[in-house]
């Protein structure tokens, strides 16, 4: 995880986050932080994201507000029943603007929606993460996420040269 | 995943220490708590203190103390430093040669160790340690 000199100075402590529903005037935020952290501006998708996320029962979109700026984000839902798994909480997106890395953001974010998920009466929660993400990784790991009993497998789309026509 | 008896006597050792970073211990000392070789792990620790996670304390009641950084270092620096585990795809064990099957074995091989490699890196010294810490305050808090 990078360190900035403005996320680690002793002298201008940042403001004490809130952690709150995101409302259709953080997207803009959300997704110059999002462009930020991949180096991929996505403005329709976060439109998309936000209108299948926002303001719902069984999905939560939160985010960080510091000293009227976001600070992050986290984004997660209700999965159930997928190959025998009962319902479980799913994270599957998180940010933190990097120049307020190592501030407790995202481990703020994460217990609320964790505490809204146990509140849905849901027991465990899911991610999943790129093998070589080693910053989330690190993350979700010293938040006491361990590798579940799930796998993730994929394979590419498309005809192989090799493979017999029942294979496909 | 086997290791070798090193690369385990060095994960005991950083474990033990950085559990509590202001303690010094004796090589005696850890090697008694794990019941291991106390001149095995004496080696090790030396290959430790070269790495700046340990540094040696002279005099009457010396040892070694922690000297890392447990939230920067991860498991797999620790297991890297005895040359323990393989990177890169060419070098992994396993099958060899051109044909059909010892490839595919290959790469199912390589599956699993690029598992096992993100998965060590992805545990600092100070995240493994943090649910036993947990634990022993819970104990405590019990008993007292």
């Amino acid at each position: 995880m990078s360190e900035t000199a403005s996320a680690l100075s002793p002298s201008k402590p940042a403001p004490r986050p809130v952690i709150r529903d995101a409302r259709e005037d953080d997207m803009a935020e959300v997704r110059d932080i999002d462009a930020r952290i991949t180096g991929i501006s996505k403005p329709e998708y976060w439109a998309r994201t936000f209108s299948r996320f926002g303001g719902r029962t069984d999905r939560w979109f939160l985010v960080a507000e510091a000293g009227g700026r976001i600070a992050g984000f986290i984004i997660g839902e209700t999965r159930a029943w997928e190959f025998g798994s009962p319902p479980c909480g799913w994270v599957f997106a998180i940010g933190v603007d990097p120049a307020r890395r190592l501030g407790g953001i995202g481990t703020g974010l994460l217990e609320a929606i964790t505490a809204r998920m146990q509140a849905a009466g849901l027991a465990t929660v899911r991610t999943m993460l790129a093998r070589d993400d080693a910053l989330n990784m690190a993350f979700f790991r010293s938040q006491g996420m361990m590798g579940g009993s799930f796998i993730q497998l994929e394979m590419p789309l498309g005809p192989e040269d090799d493979a017999e026509p029942g294979e496909r | 995943m086997k290791l070798q008896k090193a690369t385990l006597f060095a994960l005991f050792a950083v474990l033990e220490l950085a559990r509590n970073p202001g303690r010094q211990m004796s090589a005696a000392e850890i090697a008694e708590v794990y019941g291991i070789s106390v001149n095995h792990l004496a080696k090790v620790l030396r290959e430790l203190g070269r790495a700046g996670l340990v540094e040696a304390v002279r005099g009457v009641g010396g040892g070694y103390r922690f000297s890392g950084n447990a939230r920067r270092t991860s498991l797999y620096d620790v297991i890297n430093l005895f040359g323990d585990i393989v990177t890169d795809a060419s070098e992994m064990p396993g099958p060899s040669g051109e044909t059909e099957i010892a490839q595919a074995l290959g790469r199912v091989l390589n599956e699993v160790d690029e598992i096992a490699v993100a998965t060590l890196k992805s545990i600092s010294l100070a995240t493994l340690l943090k649910p036993i810490d947990r634990q022993a305050a819970r104990r405590m808090a019990l008993s007292s």
